[in-house]
């Protein structure tokens, strides 16, 4: 399944880094694939920034190491690595223009002038930007900016690009947008990328697998389906979608008392106003709209259940019956089972 | 009603409208008045109370200046001396301001606050004793011991600015440049020296104008031997006409009108201003 046996593509192998005295990561194994694209999700604190700074060689780390297409590059500075990154503020030179921004990379690497200038137009056309080639970065928007730190990340043709929360700047709309950009622009490419992020939808949208962080390791490594439809730990069900969080066990479609947590996505939970194999007597306590579906709380045996509700809405004080279509079961913590 | 606060408020507004013009007005003699004073002598063959306008017009003054061995050598010293109290202390502080600006040592705050104390002394004091610690290592009456005091005064100034426009750029606009594959000496030099330029600038005009004007100092330790313009200027203003005075005032502020014009397109002329926009 992984590539660890080949070499292709990224892999941390045992990563840990103490700073300050604390440990921010902790045993850290991941591996990447070539052409993947892969989001460390995670809350803020939870090591995700430190990982993507080893990464590219701006942290070294304490212990464990970093394999890049079979070579390791755990000790390499950030200027020998083949990497490139976008940076959350995307750290433009305003004493330069868009064009010697990009072309920036490439004089280092001392490129014949005219190859400079065919390359930075080609990025430049690919990002959309080439009218704005003699503009500073403090003349053009932010989402321009975030283009030309994208156009100076790819004309490097780097292994792989990383990506430090680069939508988080820009307002909802364009997020959007600037994402499916980045998505379709990935694919094109085929280029290996690693994206921090700590928003959900983002890394749900734009991702083949994510790695869910938490305290300086990885709770979950998977496609963004499985992520949603089997959290292996509570604390990925919790951070991924809504969840009702039931303490006890799970019987027959019924919560017993028990030592276990019960976790029930919203829109498993379904009321009927007729009888079903598996569904019990059940009261709506309040409902609350959402546009497009409605937020139904809905009491059932001292237990409270959130439903998301779009067709058929029921008001408050309807009696009926409710269902739980699935149900994670967790026990320690862990998944045990899905019911 | 409301006509009439109007009223009110436009009259207010004209009267300070007014004031303001007068101040500025009264604010422009007081700054220029003594400079044009300046000027007229300098080319008036003579200029005496109570005629209103000079007797004629003459370069007489100026070839009397440029004719004058000892108002030449003074000339000379200064032109040779400032420049190489601001490359001096370019090498000495602006290693230090980048240290200061970038880095987090402990006595960081001491250096920087110590470095304001000191200049907070009347500075004949301190000329007085170092005076008593060159005569110990021969430095009295020469041209390094003028250099080393001039620089001095340039200090304050070499490290406090240019400390604080290292301080100022963002380090992952250095950062970008490593991954971008520039060594730490490209990036510094194409970076974050390139983004701190406009504050050094402004140290050396400042720097190049304490180094140009101190005369305490210089007269303690080059005279009688060594001569700068503003210390031959105590000898100029006893033994010679006033217009010749006027004519060496305006060589005195010629360079200063210069270094500023020139550092004033890179200060102020956009760049850095839209640069720092980005966060």
């Amino acid at each position: 399944m992984t590539d660890s046996t080949t070499g292709e593509g990224l892999i941390l192998n045992g990563l840990t880094k103490i700073l300050g005295g604390r440990v921010i990561i902790d045993n850290l194994h991941l591996a990447v694939k070539k052409g993947e694209m892969v989001s460390l999700l995670g809350p803020s604190g939870c090591g995700k920034t430190t990982t993507l700074r080893m990464i590219a060689g701006f942290l070294i780390p304490d212990s464990g190491n970093i394999t890049l297409n079979g070579n390791d590059v755990t000790l390499l500075g950030p200027e020998k690595r083949p990497s490139a990154m976008v940076f959350q503020n995307y750290a433009l030179w305003p004493h330069m223009t868009v064009f010697k921004n990009v072309a920036y990379p490439l004089k280092v690497r001392k490129l014949s002038k005219e190859e400079i200038v065919r390359r930075v137009h080609e990025a430049l056309e690919v990002v959309n930007l080439m009218h704005h080639k003699d503009s500073r970065p403090g003349q053009i928007s932010g989402g321009e900016q975030q283009r030309v730190a994208l156009a100076r990340a790819l004309v490097q043709e780097p292994d792989i690009l990383l990506l430090d929360e680069p939508l988080s700047n820009l307002d909802a709309k364009l997020r959007v947008k600037v994402r499916e950009d980045i998505r379709n622009l990935q694919r094109r490419l085929g280029i290996t990328t690693v994206i921090v992020t700590h928003d959900q939808d983002e890394a749900l949208s734009i991702s083949d697998r994510i790695a869910v962080m938490n305290s300086g390791r990885i709770e979950q490594f998977s496609t963004p389906q499985e992520l949603y439809d089997r959290p292996e730990t509570e604390y990925v069900a919790n951070f991924i979608g809504s969840l009702n969080r039931i303490e006890g066990d799970y019987q027959g479609g019924k919560v017993i008392p028990g030592t276990g947590v019960i976790g029930i996505r919203p829109e498993d939970v379904l009321f009927t106003q007729e009888q079903t194999t598996g569904s019990y007597p059940a009261t709506v306590t309040l409902v609350v709209p959402r546009g497009h579906f409605s937020e139904v709380y809905i009491k059932r045996d001292d237990v409270e259940l959130r439903a998301f509700i779009s067709v058929d809405v029921p008001k408050i004080g309807d009696q009926g019956f409710a269902r739980v279509a699935k149900a994670l079961i967790y026990q320690d913590s862990k998944l045990v089972r899905v019911d | 009603m409301a006509k009439r606060v109007k009223a009110r408020a436009k009259t207010s507004s004209l009267g300070t409208k007014i004031f303001l013009y007068v101040f500025m007005f009264a604010m422009a003699i007081f700054i220029l008045g003594p400079l044009l004073w300046l000027g007229v002598h300098a080319f008036a063959s003579n200029w005496t109370y109570p005629n209103l306008y000079p007797d004629g017009w003459s370069f007489h003054w100026w070839s009397k200046v440029f004719d004058d061995s000892a108002l030449k050598t003074a000339i000379r010293n200064s032109l040779i001396i400032s420049p190489i109290v601001v490359v001096a202390s370019m090498i000495i502080c602006l290693p230090a301001a980048y240290a200061a600006g970038r880095m987090n040592y402990a006595g960081r705050k001491t250096f920087l606050i110590g470095m304001f104390a000191a200049n907070s002394f009347p500075k004949i004091g301190l000329f007085a004793s170092i005076a008593t610690l060159y005569y110990a290592l021969n430095l009295m009456g020469t041209f390094v011991g003028i250099v080393i005091i001039q620089l001095l005064g340039t200090i304050i100034y070499m490290t406090w600015i240019p400390a604080a426009a290292f301080a100022a750029i963002p380090r992952n606009l250095e950062e970008a440049a490593r991954d971008a594959g520039a060594s730490k000496l490209r990036v510094f030099r194409t970076i974050t020296l390139r983004l701190a330029m406009p504050g050094i600038l402004v140290a050396v005009v400042m720097s190049f104008l304490a180094s140009f004007d101190e005369a305490q100092g210089s007269y303690l330790v080059g005279a009688p031997q060594i001569f700068t313009m503003p210390t031959e200027m105590y000898s100029l203003v006893q033994n010679y006409p006033i217009q010749v005075a006027a004519v060496f005032s305006l060589l005195l502020a010629f360079p200063s009108v210069i270094l500023i014009s020139l550092a004033r397109k890179h200060i102020i002329g956009g760049q850095l201003a839209e640069g720092f926009q980005i966060k």
